[in-house]
């Protein structure tokens, strides 16, 4: 009986700390800074953030775009209509990226300290 | 609509050129002595003298199966109705070529639909890759594995039919920052390699997903190292570059060359510079079919020129 209810406390533990991340990673993902990917093109195009920051690219095309940074240092899948991709940005710099289908679509990130 | 008569010398290229834009469902080429020419609905002599002294092949373009959205919600019935097209064609054409956009996102399942639907022209299908059909996690590796089994690097490859030198280019990988289409070192490398043996008057058609001319560089309509892939084919009389990746006609004709991009079969695009972006264009319900279509060449043999017939699903 014992073993039964630590189980089940450890279970509902396990449960708890799982939903307040989600609701961490939930509430970071709203209040991140967004580019917003319209008409072939990156919203803002240049973004100046803190190190640290998580930045979510969002499509809102009705045409897959692909975020990819010059210095490889990111690389999201295809992100069909509506799809987004979070980075976190953990070191300074300036960060160029394109879509990796439509080259032409261009954008930063600068992130400082 | 211009109606040319064969005066026994050919027609002029420009001419030809006139006559490849008309309403029907397609574009039909036909090699006539090395030179592909667009046959319109008005020559429809000239195309069953074509069609009785050498060999149709049929082109299709970005069929996008799996895009959903207001442009064309039913993008695998209008690949259906496309591929109804091919098979009442009155000639059956000996081959069909796909100028890539297969698919919309490279899913298995989209390729398996797009396979399945094509597959009923009872055609052998010779595939290049869209940038739409490269964006498996594997980047390129579902393609590869349906399509490139007897393809070198990304998808590409040739083979001669009746004495055409056909060439499938692949020019939407590796694609870099500001760039364009690409074909790359290794590629151009194969290409001046393949295109070694083969005599100077052996008609050329090189077929690949974004044009290899410069259409519309703000839209990235064209191809970074096409110059380089264009003068290794400056030496033969007749070359025939066929894309498609613009969701509409274009032609143009550069010496040697003849260049012509096909209609999608599932949506259209803005003409260059009309709209703020290159994505699908949604028009009044009832047009769409008028701006989808399917190519088809003829190779007539002892000619000068192959003739092109683009046609629509619907003339209205």
């Amino acid at each position: 009986m014992t073993r039964i209810s630590i189980s089940r406390l450890l279970a509902c533990t396990v449960v708890a700390c799982g939903s307040t991340l989600l609701m961490q990673e939930t509430s970071r993902a709203a209040d991140a800074p967004h580019v917003r990917i319209e008409n072939f093109s990156f919203e803002p195009q240049t973004l100046a953030v803190k190190v640290g920051t998580t930045v979510v690219f969002e499509n809102d095309d009705d045409i897959p775009h692909l975020v990819v940074a010059e210095n490889k240092s990111f690389r999201s899948k295809a992100l069909d209509t509506g799809d987004t991709y979070a980075f976190t940005f953990s070191k300074s710099g300036d960060f160029a990226y394109f879509c990796g289908l439509h080259p032409h679509m261009r954008g930063k990130i600068t992130v400082s300290q | 609509m211009t109606h040319h008569h064969d005066d026994g010398e050919g027609i002029s290229r420009r001419h030809a050129l006139e006559c490849m834009i008309w309403a029907g469902t397609g574009v039909l080429w036909t090699v006539s002595g090395g030179v592909p020419v667009s046959l319109n609905l008005l020559g429809a002599a000239e195309a069953a003298e074509a069609r009785a002294s050498g060999f149709t092949f049929l082109q299709i373009s970005d069929s996008h199966i799996g895009f959903d959205k207001a442009a064309n919600p039913h993008a695998i019935d209008t690949l259906k109705e496309a591929i109804g097209k091919v098979k009442a064609l009155p000639a059956k054409p000996s081959f069909m070529i796909h100028t890539g956009d297969i698919t919309h996102l490279s899913k298995a399942a989209q390729f398996d639909n797009a396979d399945q639907i094509i597959g009923g022209a009872g055609l052998d299908v010779h595939y290049v890759p869209g940038e739409h059909d490269v964006i498996d996690e594997g980047n390129g590796r579902a393609y590869i594995e349906r399509y490139g089994k007897n393809a070198k690097g990304a998808g590409w490859y040739s083979f001669d039919q009746n004495g055409v030198h056909f060439v499938g280019l692949v020019n939407v990988v590796n694609l870099r920052a500001g760039g364009l289409g690409n074909l790359g070192a290794e590629q151009l490398a194969w290409l001046a390699d393949d295109l070694r043996a083969v005599s100077a008057s052996t008609p050329i058609v090189v077929f690949a997903h974004i044009p290899l001319w410069t259409v519309y560089a703000d839209w990235g309509w064209g191809t970074d190292d096409s110059t380089q892939a264009l003068a290794l084919l400056k030496r033969f009389g007749s070359v025939t570059v066929l894309n498609g990746h613009i969701h509409q006609i274009m032609q143009k004709v550069e010496g040697n060359i003849t260049f012509h991009t096909a209609l999608s079969t599932a949506f259209p695009q803005p003409a260059p510079g009309t709209a703020p972006a290159p994505g699908p264009m949604t028009v009044p319900a009832g047009k769409l079919r008028s701006l989808l279509g399917i190519t088809d060449v003829a190779v007539r043999n002892g000619g000068q020129e192959l003739a092109i017939i683009d046609s629509r699903l619907s003339d209205a």
